[in-house]
C-alpha cells in the first residue's frame, strides 16, 4: 500500500526534515510530541500534533504506550522514529506493528539481531565482512576474558554487548587493570542497559571512522556510498564528510560492497548504517556495527548522490521498490556537515539552551542548513543540544572546505552560544585540509590549537 | 533566618546521585558550603549543585527529576 499518513516520534531537526520529506511525497504528517515541544518548528510545520507527555524523554518520546496511542488516535498509515529516542527499540517497532501500523525501518527482529553487538558481530563475520580482532561472542568468565585480552595484545576494548553510540566502551592498557575493569563493566552495564553481557576488541589505534549507508527493499540492498565521521568529542560525531578522505577506489568498492552483503544476508528492508574503522596504514577495514534507522549525518550522502534518503524510507515502508539501482548511484563531488551544538566551545562544551536572538542562514549553490531554530525560539534543557547541521557540497574537497568556510561566516546564531567558532576554526585548520586526521584527532587539538586560538583571540 | 539555595542551570533537578542511590541529602540535614546537594541534567549532561552556604535544616521545594528554571530556589537552609 502507498502510505497516505505518517506519525513522527521524535523532535528537534530530525522532526523537521521528516516532516518535510513526508510532505513532498503528499502524506498527512502528525507530530508526536512532549509539552516542552508545542512551540516547536517541528510543531508548527505538522498537519497536525499529538501531545503525549511532560518534557522528560523517558515520559514521553520513550514512553512506547504513549507513543503508540498516540499514532492510533491519528489513525495513521505508519510511524517514522527518526534516530535515538525508540528508533532501534525492537519491542516499539514490534507495538507499533501490532497496532496495524507500518514501522519506518527494518523488522523488530533485524533491529534486535543487528542491536546486539554480539550477534551483528557474528553476522558480519558470517556474510564475509572483515571484524576487529577479540572475542568469539560474549565473554562472562573472567579468567577467560584475560586470555583473550592477552592473545589479542593490550590496549583492549571491554564494550557492553548492549551498549551503542559510544556508550558503555573501556579501555583497558593492561591485564592488571583488566582484571580490575571487568567486573566493574559488567555491573555497570547491568545498570545501564539491562544486561551485564561483554564482549571484548583490539583497539585500533590510529583510525578513521567510515560508514556505510545501505538501503534495502526486504528484495535488494544497495550503497550510497560512505561517510568518515573521524572527528569526534567525548566518542560524539562532530563534523562529517562524503565521500571519506583518501580512501583508495578498491578499498572503496570492497567496503561498500562487504555493507551490501551484510544488509542482504538479513534481508534488509529501510535506510541503514554499515559502521567501520579504517586504519590508515594498513588499508585494512573493521566492521564495528549496524545502525538500523537513519542517521544525524545523512544529509551528506545526500548531497553527493542526489538521493533523498528520507523519502526513500517512506516510500519503501509504503511497500515499494528501490527507486534507484546501483549502477546509478555515483559519487558528485564532496560534501561535509558540520554539527552545531547549543555548547560553548570556550567553556568545556558546557551545554547552553536559551532564546535565540537572530539566526541568519546562509544561502548559495550547495549550501543546507537543516534545522530546529527560529528567532524567539527558546531551546529547552531537556534533550540533545544539536541545533542544526550545516551541510555543503563542493566540486572536490578543497572547493568545498572554501564553500564551508564562507557558509559558517555566513552563519550567524545570537542569544546562545553555539560550536560554529569550532567548525570555523577546523574549516581553516592545515591537518583537517590535508584529510590528516583520525578519531582521536580532535580532543588533543582542542586542547592546543584551539585553545591556542582562544587565546589569541582574547589578546586581541 | 533562611537562606535560598537556586539552581545555576536550567534542566532537571536529581536529588539522588542515581536511581537507586539515597538522596544526597535529606529534609532536615545540615549542609556545609562544598556539600553536593543534587544534580542538574541538562542537554543530556549532569552537573553537580552544591550548597553554596552552609547551614541546618535543608528544605528541598523540588521534588527528584522535577524540571526547573536557572535561579530557581530548590531549596532553603537555615543559617
Amino acid at each position: 500500500m502507498t502510505l497516505r499518513s505518517v506519525l513522527i516520534a521524535n523532535r528537534g531537526e530530525i522532526a523537521v526534515r521528516i516532516i518535510r520529506a513526508a510532505k513532498a511525497l503528499g502524506l498527512r504528517t502528525v507530530l508526536a510530541h512532549s509539552i516542552a515541544d508545542k512551540e516547536s518548528l517541528a510543531a508548527q510545520l505538522a498537519d497536525e500534533t499529538v501531545e503525549i507527555g511532560p518534557p522528560a524523554a523517558k515520559k514521553s518520546y520513550l514512553n512506547i504506550e504513549a507513543v503508540v496511542n498516540a499514532a492510533k488516535s491519528a489513525k495513521v498509515d505508519a510511524v517514522h522514529p527518526g534516530y535515538g529516542f525508540l528508533a532501534e527499540n525492537a519491542e516499539f517497532a514490534e507495538a507499533v506493528t501490532a497496532a496495524g501500523i507500518v514501522f519506518v525501518g527494518p523488522s523488530a527482529e533485524a533491529i534486535r539481531l543487528l542491536g546486539d553487538k554480539v550477534m551483528a558481530r557474528q553476522v558480519a563475520a558470517l556474510a564475509g565482512v572483515p571484524t576487529v580482532p577479540g572475542s568469539d561472542g560474549r565473554v562472562t568468565d573472567l579468567d577467560a576474558a584475560i586470555t583473550i585480552a592477552n592473545s589479542i595484545g593490550y590496549p583492549v576494548m571491554i564494550k557492553a554487548a548492549a551498549g551503542g553510540g559510544g556508550r558503555g566502551i573501556r579501555i583497558v592498557g593492561d591485564a592488571e587493570e583488566f582484571a580490575r575493569q571487568f567486573p566493574q563493566a559488567s555491573s555497570e552495564a547491568a545498570a545501564a542497559f539491562g544486561d551485564g553481557g561483554l564482549y571484548i576488541e583490539k583497539v585500533i589505534e590510529r583510525a578513521r571512522h567510515v560508514e556505510v549507508q545501505i538501503l534495502g527493499d526486504g528484495h535488494d540492498v544497495v550503497h550510497c556510498y560512505e561517510r568518515e565521521c573521524s572527528l569526534q568529542r567525548r566518542r560524539q560525531k562532530v563534523w562529517e564528510e562524503a565521500p571519506a578522505v583518501g580512501l583508495p577506489d578498491d578499498v572503496r568498492q570492497r567496503l561498500c560492497a562487504s555493507a551490501v552483503a551484510l544488509g542482504r544476508a538479513v534481508g534488509y528492508s529501510g535506510a541503514g548504517t554499515v559502521e567501520y574503522l579504517y586504519d590508515d596504514a594498513t588499508s585494512a577495514f573493521y566492521f564495528i556495527e549496524v545502525n538500523t534507522r537513519i542517521q544525524v549525518e545523512h544529509p551528506v550522502t545526500e548531497m553527493i548522490t542526489g538521493i533523498d534518503l528520507v523519502q526513500e524510507m517512506l516510500t519503501i515502508a509504503g511497500g515499494a521498490r528501490l527507486s534507484v539501482a546501483q549502477d546509478d548511484i555515483r559519487i558528485q563531488g564532496h560534501a561535509i556537515e558540520c554539527r552545531i551544538n547549543a555548547e560553548d566551545p570556550h567553556k568545556g562544551f558546557m551545554p547552553a539552551p536559551g532564546t535565540i536572538e537572530r539566526l541568519v542562514v546562509p544561502d548559495g549553490e550547495g549550501i543546507r542548513f537543516d534545522t530546529l531554530l527560529f528567532e524567539g525560539y527558546a531551546v529547552p534543557p531537556f534533550y540533545d543540544s544539536l541545533l542544526g547541521k550545516l551541510i555543503v557540497r563542493g566540486a572536490d574537497r578543497a572547493d568545498c572546505l572554501a564553500r564551508l568556510r564562507t557558509a559558517l561566516d555566513g552563519l550567524v546564531i545570537t542569544g546562545i552560544p553555539t560550536t560554529i567558532p569550532l567548525h570555523a576554526a577546523l574549516a581553516r585548520d592545515a591537518s583537517v585540509a590535508d584529510g590528516r586526521t583520525h578519531t582521536r584527532f580532535l580532543e588533543p587539538w582542542l586542547e592546543t590549537d584551539f585553545a591556542q586560538l582562544a587565546r589569541a583571540r582574547e589578546d586581541a | 533566618m533562611s537562606i535560598e539555595i537556586k539552581s545555576p542551570l536550567p534542566g532537571v533537578f536529581y536529588r539522588k546521585p542515581s536511581p537507586e542511590s539515597a538522596p544526597f541529602k535529606n529534609d532536615g540535614d545540615a549542609v556545609a558550603a562544598d556539600d553536593v546537594i543534587g544534580l542538574v541534567e541538562v542537554m543530556k549532561s549532569f552537573h553537580e549543585v552544591k550548597a553554596g552556604v552552609a547551614g541546618k535544616n535543608i528544605r528541598f521545594s523540588v521534588d527528584d527529576a522535577d524540571a526547573i528554571m536557572a535561579g530557581q530556589v530548590i531549596a532553603e537552609v537555615e543559617a
